[in-house]
């Protein structure tokens, strides 16, 4: 009996699936940040309005995500419609044919409502090849009940050197409060990416305009031996397996006094639905040390269109509507205002729901998005353009064996010299088979 | 060993209590903490006693695609060993009872296969698979899973249809039985505890394998491996969540393995150990 | 022996039938088989013997054409590389040794027919054998070994030690001992099937002759064991030389790249440099590393069936 009921089930079952396949599949890959989760949450909202266009999900975190999409678009294997990529891959993979265009956005788009660097940041020869999802750039979080309660004042332009003693001062692990917590999970866009903001103001470059690597120059010296101190001595235990979703979760529950990262975090540590320290987050720009430049970032994660996806159109449709002025407010209306995507739109910074919400951190957001220089981002000149990375193809590979040295130190199976020295060699080495030097 | 004094008894019985304990204990504290809540999963004082939830497991099964990837591993763990023992029986049989001088060779032939490392066949298996359209489907896995576990059954089928007396397939013989009918109408019926018993085996190595899973899968041909490695990064926010969904994907091939510990071993040491 | 006498005149029978037919039925039952695997495993092989000479970059479609035997030389000036190649003799032979000796403990505990319930024990203590890999390495690095919320952090802090970050600070030993936990059933079952063969009569007349319990198990038990233990020894190397799932879930290879085994540092090679050439060349030793084993376990098994047959 029970046998013809889970038969007939089954039955049904792929009645149902046949009946769905008759729409536009979408496959949909994306990072698993709390933006793009609330994003799959919405799918009903948008199967509705698009009702013969169905949308199936692969969510993953940041390292997973950008292996899948690269070997899968690099191979035209075309199993994803939509992909999420950002800043560095945009550019690059345009040149290489791999994305559509977005021209001819339709007027109701307002493609000149999109915040100019973000815009600028993924074009390629002048055209649109992704839409931001959402952009950011990095600053800096603090308790302001723990720096009260402890009398200090955090600067509007704090410097790395503060920011340590404030860390000293503030650690309080019998309260699981840590002084400071940071991107330990190594990768380019995750631990390299706040590292390299590190470098970029303690005055170190990738790259001289020869192309060589400086990576035992002193700023990387200063910038390693102030991350690990911070981290060792005050950060969370774990901190090698902690990437931005993880430090935001330990923000948000209270154990971190600081926390140097994007800007894209502050609505949800603002959110008293997700955050328990949502009264009493502040914001100050990120810190310095020698010079300003490159001292914050400018991300932005986007969606785009594989050359080779089957379902162009409703792919096309999907992307307008996810990174639309209507999304925005439709998330700000469902979701609260302080979750709206930020950084990709004039309008929702004129928004005065927007502005009541995110008051602490909208203009410090836009401030840093606008001042981020990937021209110059550091002291020194160097032949790259990108802040926390290097605009060109091997920087995937670089900042993927450079972050799992830098974790290594952390780990303390490294010493400060010899993760640079390994660092060095490898960059080196990778350049060398890449045909960056004559000889 | 027959002659034990009464502390020696004792003693002997206090280790291998303590040692299955242990060893089940990691696997009891997961299913243990699949019925908390997610807070609770991830305290820091560890909880034995609570009033259990099951919203791990409604999470699961309802909101999350659960169903589909446990689908798509019944279908490429089912699937890749109903292919298997189709390409195997013959095999095994014409091994078993039609020996030749290249026999000995084909088998160990078939058992090299075996030990050459997944990693060796990855980027080719990839780059045929795009162009066959096979990548991310349950199909293009299972065809893997046919291969790797080919040698396997193949072996273990081996080894049980040696152990069907000769005289009966003699006799049938004798009687006009083509060679079709030995097989399916003779050798299969003796041997098929043998033949579901390796079944089983070839159901729980494909069931939970991940290299391939992960690899060449993403969303509609993804199995539960996938589907559980999407957690990795769960860090203390959804543990329940985590182990229920680890639970659900473990439980059915731990109690399949419990009644196929034997085979297992014949099986993984191709009739060495019986 | 009755049923080698009769296999001989099916043998016969056979024989009636024309050579050139009987040669052809026999290729259509073993053939589909043989084809089935050639194609899957040997040709794929072929093809990653031909990217490792090739310059082929995925990120980098303009970087095309033969490249020499570069991609060897590359991969073998890498540290990282010799580190991978080391890693995966620790992790194989440390784990190894670890589950021969808790197996064959197991082993010896479950094969004591004082030992109340000792099936169904056994049937736990079985139980991490069956777990899917990513699910061990979910278990372990999560609800084990989280340095903040882990059941051993919580072990270590009620005992006023400072919790230890395993993964971190001991990545390879963790590792280890994760492999091992897994594993150790398998050697427990080989050896328990091979303990329950030995004749019950040759330990009792040990035993009235006045040996210890030590003495039988050293001269009468041990000696049996040792093809069981020799076909462990060369079944868990191979699959120990390919662990992947546990490496992925726990350490992605870290920290640094102190977990990073030939397979995982291939995939990365793959799937996170995306050079494919380098890729290949990698997968090329990895093979050759697979087959100094398996000639041994070949031989073994070759010399199993010379005496069956």
């Amino acid at each position: 009996m029970k046998i013809r009921y889970a038969i007939a089930g089954m039955v049904l079952g792929a009645g149902g699936m046949t009946a769905a396949q008759a729409a536009t599949q979408l496959t949909i890959a994306t990072v698993n940040n709390p933006q793009m989760v609330a994003m799959q949450k919405l799918t009903s909202t948008f199967e509705k309005k698009y009702p013969d266009i169905k949308l199936n999900w692969d969510v993953m975190p940041e390292n997973e995500l950008r292996q899948k999409v690269t070997v899968d678009i690099a191979t035209n294997a075309g199993s994803y419609d939509v992909v999420t990529l950002g800043a560095l891959e945009t550019p690059l993979w345009a040149k290489n044919g791999w994305i559509q265009p977005f021209n001819n956005l339709p007027k109701s788009y307002d493609v000149n409502d999109v915040i100019k660097p973000v815009r600028k940041a993924l074009s390629y020869n002048g055209e649109l090849y992704a839409l931001p999802f959402y952009a950011e750039s990095s600053f800096t979080y603090y308790r302001k009940d723990l720096f009260k309660k402890a009398g200090i004042q955090m600067p509007e332009h704090p410097t790395w050197k503060q920011i340590s003693s404030y860390a000293k001062k503030l650690n309080d692990p019998s309260n699981a409060v840590n002084g400071i917590c940071l991107r330990g999970m190594p990768g380019w866009g995750e631990n390299m990416a706040l590292f390299d903001t590190m470098v970029n103001t303690f005055g170190g470059r990738w790259f001289n305009k020869k192309w060589e690597p400086e990576l035992t120059s002193s700023g990387w010296h200063d910038a390693l031996s102030t991350y690990l101190n911070l981290l060792k001595n005050y950060g969370p235990s774990g901190s090698t397996s902690n990437g931005f979703v993880e430090v935001e979760n330990l923000f948000s529950n209270g154990h971190c006094a600081m926390w140097v990262d994007a800007t894209s975090g502050a609505g949800y540590v603002s959110d008293p639905k997700t955050s328990k320290v949502a009264k009493d987050v502040g914001f100050a720009w990120a810190p310095v040390a020698k010079t300003k430049n490159g001292s914050h970032w400018l991300w932005s994660w986007a969606l785009a269109i594989p050359k080779d996806t089957q379902h162009a159109d409703a792919a096309r449709k999907f992307v307008e509507w996810a990174t639309s002025k209507g999304y925005v407010n439709l998330v700000g209306e469902k979701d609260g205002w302080v979750n709206a995507p930020p950084g990709t739109r004039y309008s929702t910074y004129s928004n005065p729901d927007y502005k009541k919400a995110a008051g602490g951190y909208a203009d410090l957001t836009m401030k840093a998005i606008n001042q981020a220089d990937p021209n110059k981002p550091t002291e020194k000149p160097v032949p790259y353009t990108g802040i926390q990375f290097v605009a060109i193809p091997e920087f995937q590979a670089l900042g993927q064996s450079v972050g799992q040295n830098v974790a290594a130190a952390l780990a303390g199976r490294m010493s400060v010299d010899e993760a640079l020295e390994k660092s060095q060699k490898s960059v080196k080495s990778t350049m060398q088979q890449s045909g960056y030097y004559s000889k | 060993m027959n002659k034990m004094s009464w502390p020696g008894k004792i003693g002997v019985n206090l280790l291998a209590w303590l040692v299955s304990i242990l060893m089940f204990f990691p696997i009891f504290w997961l299913i243990l903490s699949s019925f908390k809540t997610n807070a609770l999963a991830a305290a820091r004082e560890p909880a034995f006693i609570f009033s259990p939830t099951m919203a791990s497991y409604v999470n699961a099964l309802v909101n999350s695609n659960y169903w589909h990837y446990a689908l798509n591993s019944v279908y490429t763990a089912v699937g890749s060993t109903l292919l298997c023992v189709v390409l195997g029986v013959p095999a095994a049989y014409s091994m078993a009872f039609r020996r030749s001088k290249r026999t000995d060779f084909t088998l160990l032939w078939m058992l090299s296969t075996k030990m050459l490392p997944a990693v060796g066949v990855l980027v080719p298996i990839y780059i045929v698979y795009k162009n066959l359209h096979l990548l991310d489907s349950a199909l293009g896995l299972t065809l893997i899973y046919t291969a790797m576990n080919l040698p396997i059954v193949v072996w273990l089928l081996y080894t049980y249809f040696k152990d069907v007396p000769g005289e009966i397939l003699e006799a049938a013989e004798i009687d006009g039985a083509s060679l079709v009918d030995n097989i399916v109408r003779i050798v299969t019926p003796l041997a098929l505890p043998g033949i579901i018993s390796t079944g089983l085996l070839a159901i729980v190595l494909a069931w939970n394998e991940a290299f391939w899973a992960i690899n060449i899968t993403n969303v509609h041909g993804a199995t539960l491996s996938v589907f559980v490695s999407g957690f990795k990064s769960a860090r203390g926010q959804f543990w329940a969540n985590m182990s229920a969904a680890s639970t659900l994907s473990v439980l059915p091939i731990l109690v399949a393995g419990w009644f196929t510990q034997r085979q297992l071993v014949r099986g993984l040491t191709f009739g060495a150990v019986k | 022996m009755a049923t080698r006498a009769i296999r001989s005149t099916v043998k016969t029978r056979q024989r009636q039938l024309g050579k050139a037919s009987q040669g052809m039925i026999s290729f259509l039952l073993i053939g589909p088989a043989v084809v089935y695997l050639f194609v899957w495993m040997l040709v794929p092989l072929a093809m990653t013997i031909y990217y490792s000479f090739r310059n082929y970059n995925l990120i980098r479609p303009t970087f095309t054409g033969w490249a020499g035997i570069a991609n060897y030389a590359n991969v073998l000036a890498d540290p990282d590389f010799l580190s991978a190649f080391i890693n995966t003799l620790v992790l194989v032979v440390a784990s190894l040794i670890l589950t021969i000796l808790f197996g064959l403990f197991f082993a010896v505990l479950y094969n004591n027919e004082h030992v109340f319930g000792r099936n169904i024990l056994r049937t736990f203590a079985a139980s991490p054998f069956f777990i899917m890999p990513v699910v061990t390495g979910l278990i372990w690095s999560n609800l084990m070994m989280n340095p903040s919320f882990g059941l051993l952090a919580a072990l270590w802090r009620g005992l006023g030690l400072v919790p230890i970050d395993f993964l971190a600070q001991f990545p390879m030993p963790s590792l280890v001992g994760i492999v091992t936990w897994q594993w150790t059933p398998f050697a427990m079952l080989v050896l328990l099937a091979s303990l329950s063969g030995v004749p019950e009569d040759l330990k009792e007349a040990a035993g009235l002759d006045g040996a210890g319990a030590w003495k039988t198990f050293r001269h009468i038990v041990l000696p049996q064991l040792g093809r069981p233990l020799y076909a462990v020894v060369m079944l868990e190397s191979i699959f120990f030389l390919v662990i992947f799932g546990q490496i992925y879930v726990t350490t992605s290879g870290g920290p640094g790249t102190a977990t990073t085994n030939l397979p995982y540092y291939i995939y990365l090679q793959a799937f996170s440099a995306y050079n494919i050439g380098a890729a290949s060349a990698g997968a090329i030793f990895a093979v050759i590393l697979a087959n100094i084993v398996a000639i041994f376990l070949v031989r073994m098994i070759y010399s199993n069936i010379q005496e069956e047959a």
